[in-house]
């Protein structure tokens, strides 16, 4: 279980958010929601202990996630770039991340072809498009047993049937008991029955803010 | 185990698919090297005189060149965010990720330091001291400059603010390495200032990847 206790954080000295609290049981989807600069990918940071919120804290399994033993080998998380490198093709990308991560890296090439790489095993990922990019980095959906995912914008620049195959994943991943986190703006691929929105809705900047 | 090897071996393709990330440091040193006989004068004994200095701040100035890409391209695409979300992560791994620096850019340069002397005409037995220099000093470089690399890298262009950093703590490894080259020129012990520079190597290796895992954390915040 994660729960985060009363998160604060404020930017360029705009309160992004304050007091925020939640807990997300397993087998549950937590769907954060705000306009543009509201602060989800901050939240998000925060939940994956990458960033320090200015008060509160994010607990996994009622330990403080900066001291918990079992945190990161249980986090899958998906950030705004997809930590795929181009130089490398996308079987050496992924053989790299399972390593890290400790997946199980024999069944890379399967899950290439699952995820419609097929033949494109040994390209450069700077040749592929956006699309084939983001989906080498969510094929680790496939590889990683981590309960909890924190996905960032997951669903940028995927076609229909990958969107199909990846709502089709998350509710496999939820029936078998495991967490989600993840901010998108086509909140369609969750499961609505469950599902918890939090929305994040700073004040209205005068200007426009940055992300 | 699993974790370094996969670690080195990535970073060993990454230097396969872009060469030009180690040539350059390479191409540079030389080419510092081979200006200076033009514009020195080509005497040989004013060469062999000035030599120790001249090819180790060629040295440090290529290492230099070559730390603004150590954490560049894993900072923009998000890997270092992996990284440091990996169960593995800790000194040792930062340890291979350096490693492999190392042996990519510094080990290059000790095999082009030979032809380097001969252009500037150092004495076979200061050769010796010179390649020496280089063996145990040139770790402490990389390690040094991992902290500044790893402190800069959320910078963008941050390319003088990191020489600012990094080279005055590579001075004190500037006058032992010279100073050694100087006494082996002379026929005298130089024992002593690759001892210096030995131990300076191994406290850089034992302590600078946590600075390194330190700073990381905070430039990815």
């Amino acid at each position: 279980m994660l729960s985060a206790r009363r998160l604060s954080l404020a930017r360029q000295s705009r309160q992004l958010f304050s007091d925020v609290s939640f807990s997300l049981e397993p087998g549950r989807a937590l769907l954060l929601q705000g306009r543009n600069g509201a602060g989800k990918t901050s939240m998000l940071r925060i939940l994956a202990g990458l960033s320090q919120a200015d008060d509160g804290q994010v607990l996994w399994q009622d330990s403080p996630i900066q001291q918990s033993e079992n945190f990161h080998a249980s986090l899958l998380y998906l950030g705004h770039q997809p930590a795929v490198n181009v130089e490398l093709s996308p079987t050496e990308n992924l053989r790299y991340l399972c390593a890290l991560h400790d997946d199980n890296a024999e069944s890379i090439a399967n899950i290439l072809v699952a995820v419609g790489l097929a033949g494109y095993e040994d390209v450069p990922a700077g040749q592929l498009s956006a699309g084939q990019q983001r989906r080498i980095a969510l094929s680790r959906l496939w590889l990683s047993k981590a309960p909890l995912w924190i996905l960032d914008e997951p669903l940028t620049a995927l076609d229909v049937k990958a969107v199909a195959g990846l709502e089709k994943r998350f509710k496999q991943h939820l029936d078998a008991g495991g967490m989600l986190i993840v901010t998108t703006h086509q909140p369609a691929v969750l499961p609505e029955h469950a599902t918890t929105r939090l929305e994040l809705s700073c004040p209205e900047p005068e200007s426009e803010a940055s992300a | 185990m699993t974790v370094w090897l996969e670690t080195m071996r990535r970073e060993t393709l990454l230097v396969m698919r872009k060469k030009s990330d180690v040539l350059n440091p390479l191409v540079f040193y030389l080419l510092v090297i081979s200006l200076f006989p033009l514009g020195v004068g080509p005497a040989p004994e004013t060469l062999a005189r000035i030599a120790p200095g001249v090819i180790w701040v060629a040295v440090l100035l290529s290492v230099m060149l070559s730390l603004e890409r150590l954490f560049r391209d894993d900072y923009r695409d998000g890997s270092l965010e992996q990284l440091l979300l990996s169960p593995h992560v800790g000194a040792g791994l930062i340890l291979a990720k350096i490693l492999s620096h190392w042996l990519m850019v510094c080990v290059p340069i000790l095999i082009l330091s030979p032809l380097a002397a001969l252009l500037m005409g150092v004495s076979p037995p200061a050769l010796v001291a010179m390649m020496l220099s280089l063996l145990v000093a040139t770790p402490a470089l990389s390690m040094i400059g991992a902290v500044g690399s790893a402190l800069t890298v959320g910078v963008g262009r941050s390319g003088v603010l990191l020489s600012l950093l990094i080279l005055p703590l590579f001075i004190p490894v500037l006058i032992f390495a010279t100073a050694a080259i100087d006494a082996a020129a002379m026929s005298l012990p130089y024992l002593g200032q690759l001892a210096l520079l030995a131990a300076f190597s191994a406290a850089a290796i034992t302590l600078t990847p946590f600075a390194v895992l330190a700073a990381l954390k905070i430039s990815v915040q």
